[in-house]
């Protein structure tokens, strides 16, 4: 059912999608929420009672280890498979055959059509999504043309290597100028260049308000490219929230520094870890970083770095991970 | 139904442009004319020179002395088995014959040759009987009584109707030829082109397509589109050799004649070759989709097929019991066995009449099959699409449909 003021979408009509983009946009309608879902697979429990939304104009990162329950719930967001309980809504309703047309979902598991050629291929899949050839082919064209394959859309997709094919999968994932990505596990298998190639164009649809969710178990691309995190263990919502607030929610009372000069005993510092090219200083209670500089720089110590010591995401994953294994190793009978 | 279309489209055109499937559609004409051609050579080459053969006799009962001329064969008398052998031993002659005095008595002819072989040939054979019961019957019967003996009777079957008038198809082996080839066609036509739908579905699964794919359509719009796409494929294929076999047969009668020229074909054949082959194929390709939604490769998805395929053949294996009797019990149970019922009822409409009772029985029960089939391969396809690696046995199978 549509909302009041929104005007019906169907696959020729631009204008309507453009209007209930801003509309949504305007009401902050969330590109993807997610409300206490529950699957599970036989006797185990692989996506348990997880909440979360997505919102326009950001890239949201999906992350946890192998087997958390990411893929999961991406297929749940995607209508792949049902959940047993729980609500998902996919740009303000319910995932249908008609909105699918403004998803673009890069699975984990993918392939494209090995003899046919890339072009029928992206045009054929993006035929699917509501467009037709004349739209999809000079889309396709300025896409494959961004990523220097230009001369590749009349090969074969078995005559590919495995870097350019992902590259393909990529453009067929967005060649019908979405308004939500999933990218599930997009840089796995990719070297540094073709990955370079995928952040940008993805960071490119954030820019043009598009959502992207970004499933990954690399903490690092997340800590670079992700606005917002869910992280997912066991099943369960672990961490939720903007990137800094969680990073700030973890950070210890310590700050790192670079320097030569500093004395062996620094007011307001309870221990010192010694590191290769710098050193962690552990801070009292009611002491701030500026007080331990000034203090430093009082005597007389050369300072080549000073900074507020923040967890990576990498750490805050281990430390949240392991309470969770120890609070279980300590309720096991 | 829109996305629909568009997976119906990309089948057809994807089938349409397959080797094999171009290989099946050129086999029937191309092996026809090949066939035809193969006769004319042979047909040409084995002519028999225009010389005559010469065939020496020893008359020792007497009174053979006419009927020597036997068209290709001449009978040359001799006086006695030396004078014969000389001649066959010179090569004037190629064989002889001595007939004992006792011949009428015991039937016994004794032959000489130079030659070994494993019986005589039939010509030798027909010019000798005919120039023995020819002298026999000399003088004792007309001419014509002689001909009649010599040539055996041709017997002209008339077929009529319960009410007495001539029936429209008189059956026979003219009768049976072209649904015979038809059914065969059609079995490979129904297998290749079901296979194709499990090769599709397999290759979608194998190539992780098919979670793509499913977030732009639905499972029910994708088996739809797969198996009604890759049908209309078949159906053009069956369309061709519908269209290009009344070529075919007109130039294997102007050229071969015999049994072509009085070939016929039933009625309705037509109509009903072409709704069961729709039916035959949609029945086995929504059975190949679910094979293919809880097969891990295509491979094993084959191997399960095969089994599967082996009732559209099956009718073949008794062709010789059902020409006997093509209205037995059995074969009027087994039109009703949608498996089988394709091809078997080819078979049957080329033998005997079947009443109009059984084929629409048939056919309504291939109908309800398909149906069910059909809902049947979605729920597969869309629970062990994803499964990846593992084969669910048929009790999770079956523990699945219900549970959904």
């Amino acid at each position: 059912m549509l909302r009041d003021g929104w005007v019906p979408v169907n696959d020729l009509n631009v204008g309507a999608v453009w209007y209930n983009a801003r509309l949504m946009g305007a009401l902050r309608v969330p590109a993807v929420e997610v409300d206490h879902v529950v699957k599970a697979y036989a006797s185990k429990l692989a996506v348990d009672d997880v909440s979360f939304s997505v919102n326009m104009g950001e890239v949201f990162g999906l992350i946890g280890p192998n087997g958390a329950g990411k893929t999961t719930t991406i297929r749940m967001m995607m209508d792949v498979i049902k959940p047993d309980s729980g609500r998902v809504a996919v740009l303000g309703e319910k995932l249908s055959e008609a909105s699918k047309n403004r998803l673009g979902y890069l699975p984990e598991e993918r392939g494209l059509y090995k003899k046919q050629r890339v072009m029928d291929s992206i045009v054929y899949l993006a035929s699917l999504k509501g467009v037709d050839r004349a739209t999809a082919e000079p889309r396709a064209r300025e896409l494959l043309s961004r990523a220097g394959m230009l001369g590749s859309s009349g090969r074969k997709t078995d005559e590919l290597s495995k870097g350019m094919a992902q590259i393909v999968q990529f453009i067929v994932t967005i060649v019908h100028d979405p308004d939500l990505v999933v990218l599930d596990e997009p840089f796995a298998a990719l070297d540094p260049v073709n990955t370079e190639l995928i952040k940008e164009m993805f960071l490119r649809l954030r820019d043009e308000g598009k959502a992207v969710v970004l499933s990954t178990h690399q903490m690092n691309q997340v800590e670079e490219l992700c606005d917002r995190i869910l992280m997912i263990d066991d099943g369960r919502a672990v961490l939720y929230g903007g990137l800094g607030e969680i990073k700030a929610r973890y950070a210890g009372h310590s700050v790192i520094v670079d320097a030569d000069g500093v004395p062996a005993q620094v007011p307001g510092v309870a221990e010192t870890h010694e590191h290769r090219g710098y050193r962690e200083l552990v801070l009292t209670e009611g002491t701030s970083p500026q007080q331990v500089l000034q203090r430093i720089v009082g005597a007389g110590a050369t300072v080549r770095r000073f900074e507020v010591a923040t967890p990576s995401l990498n750490e805050i994953f281990l430390r949240v991970a392991g309470k969770r294994g120890q609070d279980a190793a300590s309720v096991a009978p | 139904m829109g996305k629909t279309r568009l997976v119906l489209r990309h089948e057809f055109v994807t089938t349409v442009r397959r080797v094999g499937f171009i290989i099946l559609t050129l086999s029937l004409p191309v092996v026809a004319l090949l066939g035809i051609g193969i006769f004319q050579i042979i047909s040409g080459a084995a002519k028999p020179p225009p010389e005559m053969t010469r065939i020496g006799y020893v008359d020792e009962a007497g009174g053979f002395d006419r009927f020597t001329d036997q068209r290709t064969v001449v009978l040359k008398t001799f006086a006695s088995q030396a004078a014969a052998t000389d001649a066959l031993v010179r090569k004037e002659i190629k064989e002889f014959i001595v007939i004992p005095a006792d011949f009428v008595g015991t039937g016994v002819v004794q032959r000489y040759a130079l030659q070994r072989e494993v019986t005589p040939p039939p010509a030798t054979l027909t010019a000798i009987g005919n120039f023995l019961t020819g002298n026999l019957l000399a003088g004792q019967v007309s001419d014509n009584v002689i001909t009649r003996v010599q040539t055996p009777p041709n017997l002209v079957t008339t077929i009529l109707t319960p009410s007495g008038t001539v029936a429209p198809e008189q059956g026979g082996i003219q009768n049976f030829i072209v649904p015979a080839l038809f059914g065969l066609m059609l079995a490979l036509s129904i297998i290749f082109s079901s296979t194709y739908v499990l090769q599709g579905l397999g290759e979608e699964k194998e190539n992780r397509l098919m979670e793509i794919l499913l977030s732009s359509v639905s499972t029910r719009e994708l088996v739809v589109g797969k198996v009604l796409g890759i049908g209309a494929a078949g159906l053009a294929q069956v369309i061709v050799w519908a269209v290009t076999s009344p070529f075919i047969l007109g130039l294997a009668t102007s050229s071969i004649g015999g049994i072509f020229n009085a070939i016929q074909v039933p009625g309705t054949f037509w109509l009903l070759a072409v709704l069961y082959f729709v039916m035959g194929y949609l029945l086995y390709a929504v059975v190949m989709a679910g094979v293919a939604a809880v097969s891990t490769t295509i491979r094993e998805g084959q191997s399960i097929a095969g089994f599967l395929t082996i009732f559209a053949v099956a009718p073949f294996w008794f062709v010789s019991l059902l020409i006997l009797k093509p209205d037995s019990p059995l074969w009027v149970v087994l039109s009703l066995f949608p498996p089988m019922a394709p091809v078997l009822v080819m078979l049957r409409i080329g033998l005997t009449g079947v009443p109009a009772w059984q084929l629409a029985a048939s056919l309504a029960i291939m109908a309800l099959a398909i149906v069910l089939g059909l809902l049947v391969a979605a729920r597969l396809l869309r629970t062990y699409v994803l499964m990846y690696g593992k084969r669910p046995t048929l009790g999770q199978i079956i523990r699945g449909l219900r549970a959904s």
